[in-house]
């Protein structure tokens, strides 16, 4: 279990604009946001000697960055081979990292020219190596059909149907209204929701992500450290990775996995919970890995804020907007802000934290929960100022 | 004609599978140590981590825990001419689950639960892909 409440916190945020395509190589994204998080912290490349990132194969090692930007002596980089899963563990891992005493200050990236260059949400080789000879081999070869599967499954245990999808399509897209970096800013109404064109039944096309080119990037260091730094300290309270029996043999691959209804989630909620001293009731608003509409309500119910099954009726009503009992994905999430792999959730939940979240600030928030990953593994954390 | 949709890469662990699906056989690993059946097929059992099994013979039949229905073709040229199609994850009575294509109904009859038996499609002079259609 994560055993540092309070002890590290996020002293420092970067972003790039988010686009379909940034005419630009990846790694002057990741240079960019990098740049952008040590300003924002008040600090120098020369004061970061730590790095840690993820990738698909599909961004750049943290020395190219590190080579870019300037830093001296990077005493640490890692670079996890790993999907959306990992957005919230590589900010666990620096504060890892930093009580062993590795490095000081260490940032956190994720770059991706996610739309112009290597789309997850494409076709895979058509070859089927590995694992991927017992689906791709069925026509079942995306993020999107992966997902859908699940979703099946949800709605037929428990009832879950198309309205209650919507209204987390419609309500991200208003909150995407009031954010300048979002890609998706136009209106959208639960007509329009149920007028997209189905993908993959039972998913329409605005129950998928974006595809976006950009960077985020998130500097941490010690709590102590972080003080007396330029920004508000923002507190990494508790975390937790992981998932259940049969993760898989690579993100896709569920084949094994003993109940699609409910996802990592439920497995790393009794950890993240005790790490951080709070339970559901205790978060202010949230920030929740929403590759899908769908993967919403199955870590609404595996965290606890609502009991198995209930998620569909639980994010109508209002409840999940801002004003609701519980706010998510306030900036307009990885459906209408854009992909940043799950990184930029914790973009917004640090602004919101802070107080600079603009037009679309939650007024008198302590506590913000960040999570990321959708299926059989992925990482939360709660945040609090 | 160039079958050109995705093709199982065989590799040590799969051929026997792969194999019997030519012959028109569905089979499945039981460790010898602790008869734990299992797929898809892997070195080690993770029950009781022995490394020696059997394959045996599924009798074909299952049902489905879940399917998907997918009308947007993902390439685009491969898959253009086959939307909509089924894929299913399916229960077989052996007790593990395996995904594959339903053919045989309309998508949209399609339902959970429905009894499902496997047929073999040839795609290649090496590979035979189950599939499975309402038992």
């Amino acid at each position: 279990m994560y055993a540092l409440r309070d002890k590290y916190a996020i002293a420092g945020i970067g972003w790039t604009d988010f686009s379909k395509k940034s005419g630009r190589t990846v790694r002057s994204l990741a240079s960019e946001a990098c740049i952008n998080a040590i300003a924002d912290a008040g600090l120098k490349p020369a004061d970061i000697d730590g790095f840690v990132s993820f990738n698909f194969n599909d961004s750049v090692p943290a020395i190219s960055v590190a080579t870019e930007i300037g830093v001296p002596a990077a005493r640490y980089a890692n670079d996890f081979l790993s999907g959306g899963n990992a957005a919230n563990m590589i900010v666990l891992t620096a504060a890892a990292v930093i009580e062993a005493g590795l490095a000081e200050t260490v940032l956190c990236y994720r770059a991706m020219n996610g739309r112009s260059g290597f789309r997850l949400g494409g076709g895979r080789d058509l070859a089927a190596y590995n694992i991927t000879q017992f689906t791709a081999p069925f026509g079942w070869i995306t993020y999107p059909q992966a997902m859908a599967m699940w979703c099946r499954r949800h709605m037929i245990e428990y009832g879950t149907n198309a309205e209650q999808l919507g209204e987390i399509a419609v309500t991200f897209r208003k909150n995407a209204e009031k954010n300048e970096r979002a890609m998706q800013r136009d209106p959208i109404s639960m007509d329009d929701y149920m007028n997209s064109r189905m993908i993959v039944e039972p998913f329409r096309m605005l129950d998928i992500c974006l595809e976006t080119d950009g960077a985020c990037a998130v500097l941490v260091t010690s709590a102590e450290r972080a003080r007396d730094m330029k920004r508000k300290p923002v507190y990494i309270s508790g975390g937790a990775y992981g998932g259940g029996p049969n993760q898989g043999e690579d993100l896709f691959d569920a084949l094994r996995w003993p109940d699609h209804s409910h996802n990592y989630a439920k497995y790393i909620a009794d950890d993240l919970w005790r790490s951080a001293g709070m339970g559901p009731k205790d978060i202010d608003i949230a920030q929740i890995y929403d590759c899908f509409t769908y993967s919403i309500i199955m870590q609404l119910e595996g965290l606890g804020f609502c009991k198995d099954g209930e998620g569909g009726p639980f994010v109508q009503g209002g409840r999940i907007a801002p004003g609701g009992e519980l706010p998510l994905n306030t900036a307009g999430g990885l459906l209408s802000e854009g992909y940043i792999h799950g990184l930029n959730h914790v973009i917004e939940a640090v602004q919101q934290l802070r107080g600079e979240a603009g037009l679309r600030q939650v007024p008198d928030i302590e506590t913000c929960l960040t999570t990321a990953g959708a299926m059989t593994c992925g990482s939360a954390m709660v945040l609090r100022n | 004609m160039t079958y050109a949709k995705p093709l199982p890469v065989v590799d040590a662990e799969t051929r026997p599978f792969w194999d019997a699906c030519r012959d028109g056989k569905l089979k499945i690993q039981a460790c010898r140590n602790c008869g734990h059946k299992r797929f898809p097929p892997t070195f080690y059992c993770p029950k009781c981590n022995s490394p020696e099994h059997d394959w045996i013979e599924s009798k074909g039949h299952g049902r489905v825990f879940s399917w998907i229905v997918v009308r947007h073709p993902v390439p685009r040229d491969v898959y253009a001419a086959d939307v909509p199609y089924v894929v299913a994850l399916i229960e077989l009575d052996e007790g593990v689950r395996i995904a594959s294509n339903i053919v045989g109904i309309e998508p949209e009859k399609v339902a959970a639960n429905m009894p499902v038996r496997v047929i073999f499609k040839s795609v290649t002079p090496e590979i035979t892909l189950p599939i499975f259609e309402p038992a």
